[in-house]
């Protein structure tokens, strides 16, 4: 069977990675993480911070936008992943959810889950039952809308259904860019409770968001990339009490800081300007319709 | 209406053979995003092949080897020639050209070749026919439309059902997503392609056979009509190829049966009946019957 090399724990290694577009475009610059096996580490920045970028250079699929990593390395437990394609990444068990859910709209909601499969060749049935239960068991509505094609789907509908197809290649990491955006605030607490389950069932999650409130509540650690460098790094809880964080991306002024509440699972950029959605972004919000 | 029933089973079985190679280009398309300019000159090639090699290893054997040969060249055209700066979807434009360098070469080498002959393809059909009722049909053209019925519904089923299929239909649709769900881009394509080689050489038999007097030359220029075919379907659409293919077949026997009616339109309209169609299709539907968004690549 196509499986990593078999190891019991594998944590994802991030070391001192630079990533260049082109020749002249340098979107990375020495970054580190780690995501500890069974963890949900987040990663936040503003737009262009490099956070999509640190993904792909995950999941192999740099090349297709004419980037490389020029240094530094990255492995998944003993599985080098850095200058590797898409199948070495979800063959070792890492399996990315792009920004904006890009499910295959013209597929029905099956086929879509089928496809989800594909790195992995050909599977004992029995595994792709329990991959499918275990998907249907997290998203009962998408088990009600098999032959339906997946573009008639809503907006939260169909984030779902991204994830979902992420999990049939039984992931052991999960890469998730953006879940949340253009979701309605109670599809984003939806999503919310879906990661924390995930996680629950043994998956460990690299949480890409804007929306810092919700993904500071369900990571053990965070990052906070600002132009292509990692800023701040340290535990979730004691990134949400500094005041760069609460101010930047909780969207709280130093005033409202003794009130202590922090704006939570909804859409919290409100006061920093580079942190906002830009207008033209194509997802729509129809999420909790 | 004998004839009217002539033109449709010629027609019929005329479509059935540019649906094949309508789906070659539609394939192609699907995977790649290339417009395959050297489709009828693979034609040509696996026609070539089935004529010299019949002495020696009889029609099935021929044919065998030649659809092998054909999509294997293909596969090999994509492979090593277009996919050389990777599979990206973006350099499609500039790889249908290098389609029409492949086709002049391959067009040229084999009318050397061929020269001035009529090479016979030694199909066993000859030039028997079978009465249904009122009409008289060639044997061949009941093995055309028998054959490309089969064959088609093969190639459905492979897209609905296999892994590559899958792979091709989600790659269409999104690349990078499909990248990310572990697809192998490079391959999924050039299997497409050795697909779209062996329909092309399968065409190539029914093309040749009676009542066209062998395989010359010009064969592969026939393979053009199939072009109009897989465009007024909707170009990224199997299903809408093989509408679009029964549509020209359908047009063009019967402008050619009718020819003496339709002589105000002077000699030769079933040749361009066909594009004639495809546009008249395109000014009332513009991405074409069963192209609503399939034919978009983003």
């Amino acid at each position: 069977m196509p499986q990593a090399p078999p190891q019991e724990r594998p944590a994802l290694h991030v070391e001192d990675v630079d990533v260049m577009y082109g020749q002249a475009v340098s979107a990375l610059r020495s970054v580190s993480l780690t995501v500890p096996y069974g963890g949900i580490v987040t990663l936040l920045g503003a737009n262009g911070a490099g956070k999509t970028t640190l993904l792909r250079a995950v999941s192999g699929t740099l090349r297709l936008h004419r980037g490389t990593v020029t240094a530094g390395r990255i492995r998944y437990g003993d599985t080098p992943l850095d200058g590797r394609d898409p199948v070495a990444a979800v063959r070792a068990g890492v399996v990315q959810v792009p920004e904006g859910r890009r499910v295959f709209a013209g597929l029905s909601v099956e086929e879509n889950l089928r496809s989800g499969g594909l790195g992995l060749g050909r599977r004992a049935p029995a595994q792709v039952r329990e991959a499918r239960d275990r998907v249907f068991g997290l998203f009962p509505v998408l088990a009600e809308r098999g032959r339906q094609a997946a573009g008639l789907l809503s907006g939260g509908e169909q984030q779902m259904l991204a994830i979902g197809r992420a999990l049939m290649a039984a992931p052991r990491l999960l890469l998730l860019d953006e879940p949340s955006l253009g979701l309605a605030p109670l599809m984003v607490h939806r999503i919310a409770e879906v990661i924390r389950e995930i996680n629950a069932q043994g998956t460990a999650v690299l949480l890409v968001e804007q929306n810092a409130g919700m993904a500071l509540s369900l990571a053990d650690d965070a990052h906070v990339l600002e132009v292509g460098e990692i800023r701040l790094s340290g535990s979730a809880d004691d990134l949400a009490r500094t005041d760069a964080v609460r101010r930047l991306y909780l969207g709280e002024t130093t005033e409202e800081t003794t009130g202590g509440t922090a704006v939570g699972t909804a859409d919290g950029t409100t006061t920093a300007p580079e942190a906002t959605r830009p207008a033209t972004d194509p997802t729509r919000d129809q999420g909790a319709a | 209406m004998t004839a009217f029933l002539d033109n449709t089973l010629s027609g019929l079985a005329l479509g059935a053979v540019y649906a094949l190679v309508a789906l070659g280009f539609v394939v192609i398309f699907k995977a790649s995003g290339v417009l395959n300019f050297a489709q009828g000159s693979l034609l040509l090639l696996g026609g070539y092949l089935v004529a010299v090699l019949h002495d020696d290893l009889g029609f099935a054997g021929a044919l065998a080897v030649a659809v092998l040969a054909t999509g294997l060249l293909a596969g090999a055209v994509d492979r090593l020639l277009l996919q050389r700066g990777g599979p990206d979807p973006a350099a499609a434009p500039v790889q249908t050209i290098v389609t029409i360098g492949v086709d002049i070469v391959l067009v040229t080498e084999l009318s050397r070749r061929i020269g001035g002959d009529l090479l016979s393809l030694g199909d066993p059909w000859g030039d028997a026919v079978t009465e249904i009722g009122p009409v008289t049909v060639a044997d061949s053209r009941i093995a055309a439309i028998a054959v490309s019925a089969v064959v088609i519904g093969a190639v459905f089923a492979l897209f609905r059902f296999t892994p590559w299929g899958l792979s091709l239909r989600a790659a269409a649709e999104d690349t990078e997503a499909a990248a990310l769900m572990g697809v192998r881009l490079s391959r999924v394509r050039m299997l497409a392609w050795c697909l779209a080689g062996a329909l092309a050489a399968l065409a190539a038999v029914f093309l040749a056979a009676f009542p066209a007097p062998g395989l010359e030359r010009t064969t592969g220029q026939i393979a053009l009509k199939a072009f109009p075919a897989a465009i007024l379907g909707g170009m990224a659409s199997p299903a809408g190829a093989l509408a679009g293919s029964l549509v020209i077949g359908l047009t063009e026997a019967f402008v050619a049966g009718y020819q003496s009616d339709l002589h105000v339109l002077g000699e030769g309209v079933g040749d361009v009946a066909p594009y004639a169609v495809m546009i008249a299709v395109l000014l009332v539907r513009p991405t074409g019957l069963f192209g609503a968004k399939g034919a978009v690549r983003v």
